[in-house]
């Protein structure tokens, strides 16, 4: 077997091993909540007889570890229970949600990575004259903002005074993808402010560090014009850690929006989550917990896998 | 001029003109842009409601773990598209009076103990089947008993037995009530076929909107009942109603045209939203009340002259003012105002009197220790602060408080109903007995202010069973001046429901029983085309 195959299958099986990890891990964390679960799901209606019937329908009579193998196989099976608050099946109702996060995390990362890397690439190529300040000022200016008030204040000027985007980003199923792709404009927007700085410095200070390297020199020895050089031998050795950080901010876009999804009543995994979590609807919890911890092994594992490859030395052993 | 600008309203009236072409005519003519909007307003009005259009709200309160199941329904989301979908019984008016709806006439026996809802005929649920008194009957037993869940137990409690006789469903309850028809109105106790015994979920009622698509917690896309029993409401042809949790989201929604109507704008904005042109804020005085509660069999409070005193030092018109920022009333420390049938407008008015509390104060020997008033944002918008403003009015009168706050998670298990002196909300009930009988009754379960007169209980009782109203107003009035004297319960204010509507929207009218007309805007409003 080829040594880099053994190394990314390697990598795959660690992912698989860490996702088991994870869910053992949501379930215990679940199951430590104070109190019992039947208890805080009927609240002040609890009598016992209404108690002994939920925990015989949640089976909460059986020991952890057999209701830990249970929800795992199930889950695996792709069946991820009934939401205890409306009844509703959980793989159908998070999957529209999972869609439209997708969707969203998709919008904004199209617009976001290509600007980031081609914002660090110009960054470089001008480093320290003003086109690099002033990119290094504006991308850390609107990461230090709270992403609230970059969604308030652009929701105010953009959707209220000029009327160029809705301020209410909710999609639904009859929309053409252009009426989606407008209601998205303005999340989208913000999420890009958000996450635009950390992948720019961080493409910045790769292609930098392999600036020093005696093959730079040589390339502009050869007379290649600055951005030529940048493009063909700095980035390409500088794309281990890009892809790492562009991946944990792809990461972040999944799972960590649930803010500018309140501001624009955007119908995604965030909100879904935060309503279950304060009902107390715990198979809910349990499966969002795992698609969240599934998303960013997932995305950790691409970038793990691309650094792999993009590294010459493993692709070429001796 | 004026016989021009007369032409285009009747042209207005006559539906010829739309609003843009009207403004711009009339503003050619000197007429000022908002004036000429609100011409167009009353001129359109005074034709009466429009067919057409699709009407949508954008309410806080929903949640993607909602259901459609009426027993369930206790925010405003839920409560808002379940007035789409479904009739009551009766509805109760603004001016507080009973409407017949899928009963069409109600009557009672003499002692107010068995009530007889005739129902209407001909009245087509939306799946096709004809409304039967036996699917009223079957919606009532859904909501009793313990597995029901329903919000509308306490309601159902007190029916003993239920008969159908050819239209009429007669019942019977076990203590009479003279109030019965209210508690029919409560909106958990929508008719549904079989009494949604089949699936309480599903959606299918007699109103005036059918449910296309429900996305719990996002959006509930409604489309006009073609075969809606009631020609008075109904008028867009489609409702859209956006769950917007966020009041930020919710203004910004209103004022960019997204939704045409939204429910709880926050006060402390609702003034400069009304400058905002296209829109209105419409405040109504309701019947939910901001409340500090003094638990009476406590060691401190078991004195009348302490409590007195504590009534005297709140500066009634300043938590108006500056917690309300004025979208509300001064209360009179009994839960009754005149948003209630029945309500005695004699009863004197209480104010900030700092050296009379002094007097009550050194009257009640208290020992000068700090007096702990718990507080926190759960207990209702402004809570911590409200406590703080009654601090610095107490002090004034020389009486020690001391504000302490405590967190909002487990506020209504860990302090109110337990500690001796906290701030708490009620929401208000329909009618004086239902708020008196959920709180002030002795043998109460929410009896907060552990108020326990048994000459109270029986006017209470003797009130329920009265039919004539000018004695029940009178014995009210006992029961309010009782508890204002000598109760636990210290009302510094009743907030309004503050909604704000665009001004496509046409029909809206103040109604004290709830926030957008009750919820019932987006039936019995209309949009300009």
């Amino acid at each position: 077997m080829h040594p880099v195959m053994k190394l990314v299958a390697q990598r795959l099986a660690l992912g698989i091993l860490l996702l088991f990890a994870a869910s053992v891990l949501i379930f215990a964390g679940t199951q430590i909540l104070p109190g019992d679960v039947a208890q805080s799901i009927l609240g002040q209606s609890a009598t016992e007889k209404t108690l002994a019937n939920l925990r015989e329908q949640l089976g909460l009579n059986e020991p952890a570890v057999t209701r830990y193998f249970k929800w795992l196989f199930s889950a695996l099976q792709g069946d991820l229970g009934t939401a205890l608050t409306n009844g509703a099946d959980i793989a159908e109702s998070l999957g529209r949600r999972l869609k439209n996060t997708l969707f969203l995390a998709a919008c904004a990362a199209v617009v976001s990575v290509p600007l980031a890397i081609a914002l660090g690439l110009i960054a470089v190529r001008f480093r320290d004259r003003w086109p690099d300040k002033l990119i290094s000022a504006l991308t850390l200016t609107t990461i230090s903002i709270p992403e609230f008030l970059l969604g308030y204040v652009l929701a105010y000027f953009i959707a209220v005074k000029l009327g160029w985007a809705p301020s209410v980003a909710m999609i639904n199923d009859s929309m053409s993808l252009f009426e989606k792709l407008q209601a998205v404009a303005l999340p989208v927007a913000v999420l890009t402010m958000v996450v635009l700085a950390h992948m720019m410095r961080m493409t910045r200070a790769a292609i930098l560090n392999v600036m020093q390297s005696a093959y730079i020199e040589t390339a502009e020895l050869k007379g290649l014009s600055g951005l030529e050089v940048i493009r063909r031998h700095a980035l390409p050795n500088a794309i281990a850690p890009i892809v790492n950080v562009v991946m944990l901010n792809l990461a972040y876009l999944v799972v960590g929006v649930v803010v500018v999804e309140v501001v624009f009543v955007y119908p995604g995994l965030g909100q879904y989550l935060v309503d279950h979590v304060s009902k107390r609807d715990v198979p809910v919890v349990q499966a969002c917990g795992l698609i969240f911890a599934a998303v960013y092994i997932g995305l950790n594992m691409v970038a793990d896998i691309v650094s792999i490859l993009a590294n010459p030395r493993l692709r070429h052993p001796k | 001029m004026n016989e021009k600008l007369e032409y285009l309203k009747s042209r207005v009236a006559a539906r010829k003109m739309s609003r843009r072409e009207f403004v711009g005519r009339a503003t050619a003519m000197g007429v000022s842009a908002a004036a000429a909007g609100s011409m167009f307003a009353s001129a359109a009005r005074a034709a009466g409601p429009m067919r057409g259009g699709t009407l949508r709200a954008g309410l806080s309160g929903g949640a993607s773990s909602d259901t459609l199941d009426p027993a369930l329904v206790a925010s405003e989301a839920t409560h808002g598209i379940l007035r789409c979908w479904t009739d009551h019984l009766v509805n109760v008016s603004p001016s507080g009076e009973i409407v017949p709806r899928l009963a069409e006439e109600v009557g009672s026996s003499p002692d107010a103990k068995t009530w007889h809802f005739r129902i209407r005929k001909g009245v087509e649920f939306h799946n096709g089947k004809t409304l039967t008194p036996e699917d009223v009957v079957a919606t009532i037993e859904r909501h009793t008993g313990d597995e029901a869940k329903s919000g509308a137990q306490g309601i159902v409690k007190g029916i003993e037995s239920m008969a159908i006789q050819g239209d009429t469903v007669s019942i019977t309850l076990s203590q009479a009530n003279a109030d019965f028809p209210y508690l029919m109105a409560d909106y958990h106790l929508a008719i549904q076929p079989n009494g949604g015994k089949d699936d309480p979920n599903a959606g299918i009622g007699t109103g005036a909107y059918m449910i296309e698509s429900n996305e719990p917690g996002v959006r509930t896309a409604f489309k006009r009942n073609p075969n809606d029993w009631d020609e008075n409401r109904g008028y867009a042809d489609n409702v859209e109603i956006l769950v917007i949790n966020d009041a930020t989201a919710r203004t910004s929604a209103l004022q960019s045209g997204q939704v045409d109507m939204i429910n709880r704008v926050d006060p402390k904005v609702a003034g400069l939203l009304d400058r905002a042109p296209n829109l209105t804020v419409k405040n109504v005085s309701g019947r939910g009340h901001y409340v500090f509660i003094m638990r009476i069999e406590t060691d401190e409070f078991v004195n009348n002259d302490l409590r007195m005193a504590l009534k005297l030092a709140i500066n009634r018109q300043e938590m108006v003012d500056k917690i309300l920022r004025g979208y509300g009333s001064a209360g009179n420390d009994f839960p009754i105002n005149a948003a209630y049938p029945l309500f005695d407008d004699t009863i004197e008015q209480r104010e900030y009197d700092p050296e009379k509390a002094a007097e009550y104060y050194r009257k009640s020997g208290h020992d000068g220790s700090p007096i702990i008033l718990r507080t926190s944002d759960a207990a209702f918008p402004g809570a911590v602060e409200a406590a703080q403003l009654f601090q610095e009015s107490a002090k004034a009168a020389g009486i020690p408080l001391e504000v302490k706050r405590e967190p909002s998670d487990g506020y209504w298990s860990e302090v109110w109903n337990v500690k001796p002196f906290c701030a708490s909300y009620w929401s208000g009930r329909p009618t004086q007995d239902q708020m008196y009988s959920t709180a002030y009754l002795s043998t109460a379960e929410w009896n907060d202010t552990q108020w326990k007169r048994p000459e109270f209980d029986a006017m209470l009782i003797e009130a329920k069973a009265e039919l004539d109203p000018a004695k029940r107003k009178e014995l009210y009035s006992r029961m309010a001046r009782m508890l204002r004297d000598e109760g636990g319960l210290i009302l510094p204010m009743f907030n309004d429901f503050v909604d704000a509507i665009s001004t496509r929207v046409m029909g809206y009218e103040d109604d004290p029983n709830g926030e957008l007309m009750d919820h019932f805007a987006m039936q019995r409003c209309w949009v300009e085309a």
